[in-house]
């Protein structure tokens, strides 16, 4: 790989990113030896247009991780870090704003062809909104299980402006009967017969004024990696749904059953997504919603502190499809909890940014945890979830630190 | 070869080139000062093998799709589950592997 240079990783919870900047990090001994497999590795990349520098997961089609430092930087992930995961590899290089459209079509009165000069001239709407990866934390899971092994990156929070999808669906007159939306992007499988990839949203959802056909992303278009000149945005929802250079919209009489809806992106229909390894025969959904998460961002695994000195922590949390009620942390690896102060609501989707003054550890391992409870009272569990495919972690993350 | 034959099919069915023919004009513009600008990148290609002496076969069949990088990430599995991830890139994905390649390829996965 020779536009791109290795990093040895510390462990699987964290790495060393940074450590110049990070002076507190200390690496245990023997970990490097022990953590020598190419998973543990993360390799980083500055290759990629549009993009600052990013664990490289995959070159071709490009999955591109956010290092876990740009968290600790602000509540909004700059364009240039925010994280990349595409299916297939045929992604067009260029792509000409004169002459792209979308084109919505199906179960409509007029099938429309739009330019971006008319979507630009719809009524627009902005908000912040968190986009997850389904896997997100995936080589965290215990049994491991197979996918990009991302660790905690495959998220990232922006401010999205575009025309809500609604908008767009009504202008076409959608048909009584219509059941869904499927939305497709410009990108290609690169064999013939494949797949490509679509996903749809139920018809309810699609016209709810919320989900969005953005053009804006923190003030500016979308780095072409990450969709431009238009992505689909579902607050609250993970990942999959945000189809990318969004074409075409097709509206459905009928249950969408192609492959990425129907067969993909599924999760157990239990608590938490959860079952246990080897277990068979339980019913799947499809993924949808998003579950509460909380990150501390300014200590990573393997830091060395003071003891007995107040350890200043911030993170960020967010609710899933609700907005962040509190923030709390624990100090002594779960027994008590303290809760921390929110700093400022960036909306219901958003990050949210949290600070607290921890009392100063006592010598010796120190396990800091932070646990996000969100506006309809659901909590992050302290017992991680398992399920085959990765997917929906949100356990309630350890960082474990030495105060001497 | 395999790549060779894929890669051909790539090109005649057109997917090298742009989506969209270019034009002269490169902006648009809307209210509030919304400018969209064209754009042409050049995405970085791979040229990362799958190393080892037993290699051939996954290097003959597997780089038309993806590169090598995620998959050499992989947490260690079985050779049925191995077999399981190659059949499914075969009958989902439609992955144009040569069926004689598939122990060869399975074997090398496995005993990573």
């Amino acid at each position: 790989m020779d536009q791109s240079h290795r990093v040895p990783m510390i462990g699987r919870r964290g790495f060393i990113a940074g450590a110049a900047a990070l002076g507190a990090l200390h690496h245990p001994t023997g970990a490097l030896g022990a953590m020598a497999r190419d998973a543990d590795e993360a390799v980083f990349t500055t290759a990629f247009p549009q993009k600052g520098r990013m664990i490289l997961q995959r070159t071709r089609p490009p999955l591109l991780e956010t290092p876990f430092e740009v968290f600790d930087q602000g509540v909004y992930t700059p364009n240039d870090r925010f994280f990349v995961r595409w299916h297939w590899a045929g992604i067009p290089e260029q792509v000409d704003v004169a002459t792209f459209t979308l084109t919505v079509h199906g179960h409509v009165d007029r099938p429309l062809t739009l330019g971006l000069g008319e979507l630009l001239a719809m009524p627009r709407i902005e908000y912040a909104a968190v986009n997850q990866c389904s896997g997100n934390s995936r080589s965290l899971f215990s049994p491991r299980v197979g996918g990009a092994q991302w660790r905690h990156g495959a998220m990232g929070n922006a401010r999205w402006v575009g025309v809500p999808l609604k908008a767009v669906l009504d202008r076409a007159g959608v048909k009584a009967g219509a059941v869904a939306i499927r939305a497709r992007g410009l990108d290609e499988p690169v064999v013939p017969d494949a797949p490509a990839f679509a996903k749809s949203l139920a018809i309810d959802h699609a016209r709810d004024g919320e989900v969005m056909i953005a053009f804006q992303m923190n003030g500016e278009q979308l780095p072409l990696l990450n969709g431009f000149p238009l992505r689909l945005v579902v607050p609250g929802w993970y990942s999959t749904y945000w189809v990318k250079m969004l074409s075409d919209i097709e509206v459905l009489a009928a249950p969408d059953d192609q492959y990425w809806t129907k067969m993909a992106y599924r999760i157990p229909d239990t608590p938490h997504a959860s079952v246990a390894p080897g277990q068979a025969g339980y019913a799947q959904v499809p993924i949808n919603r998003m579950v509460p998460r909380s990150f501390i961002t300014n200590l990573v695994d393997g830091a060395q502190v003071a003891a007995g000195k107040p350890l200043a922590l911030r993170g960020l949390a967010f609710g899933g499809d609700q907005g962040v009620a509190k923030v709390e942390v624990s100090a002594d690896g779960g027994g008590t909890w303290r809760q921390a102060q929110l700093a400022q609501d960036e909306g219901r989707y958003s990050f949210r940014q949290w600070h607290l003054a921890a009392p100063g550890p006592t010598a010796g391992p120190v396990r800091l945890m932070a646990r996000c409870t969100n506006t309809a009272g659901e909590t992050q569990p302290l017992e991680a979830n398992w399920n085959p495919n990765g997917f929906m972690r949100n356990v309630v993350e350890t960082t474990t630190l030495t105060a001497a | 070869m395999n790549r060779a034959r894929i890669l051909l099919a790539i090109a005649t069915a057109g997917l090298a080139t742009p989506a969209f023919a270019a034009s002269d004009i490169t902006t648009v513009m809307g209210p509030g000062g919304v400018t969209l600008r064209s754009v042409t990148v050049d995405l970085p290609q791979s040229d990362r093998e799958f190393p080892g002496a037993d290699a051939a076969a996954i290097n003959n069949n597997c780089l038309t799709c993806h590169s090598a990088g995620m998959v050499l990430r992989q947490p260690p599995f079985p050779r049925e589950k191995w077999a399981e991830i190659v059949n499914k890139m075969i009958q989902t994905y439609k992955a144009p592997i040569d069926a004689g390649d598939v122990p060869a390829i399975v074997d090398y996965l496995a005993k990573r």
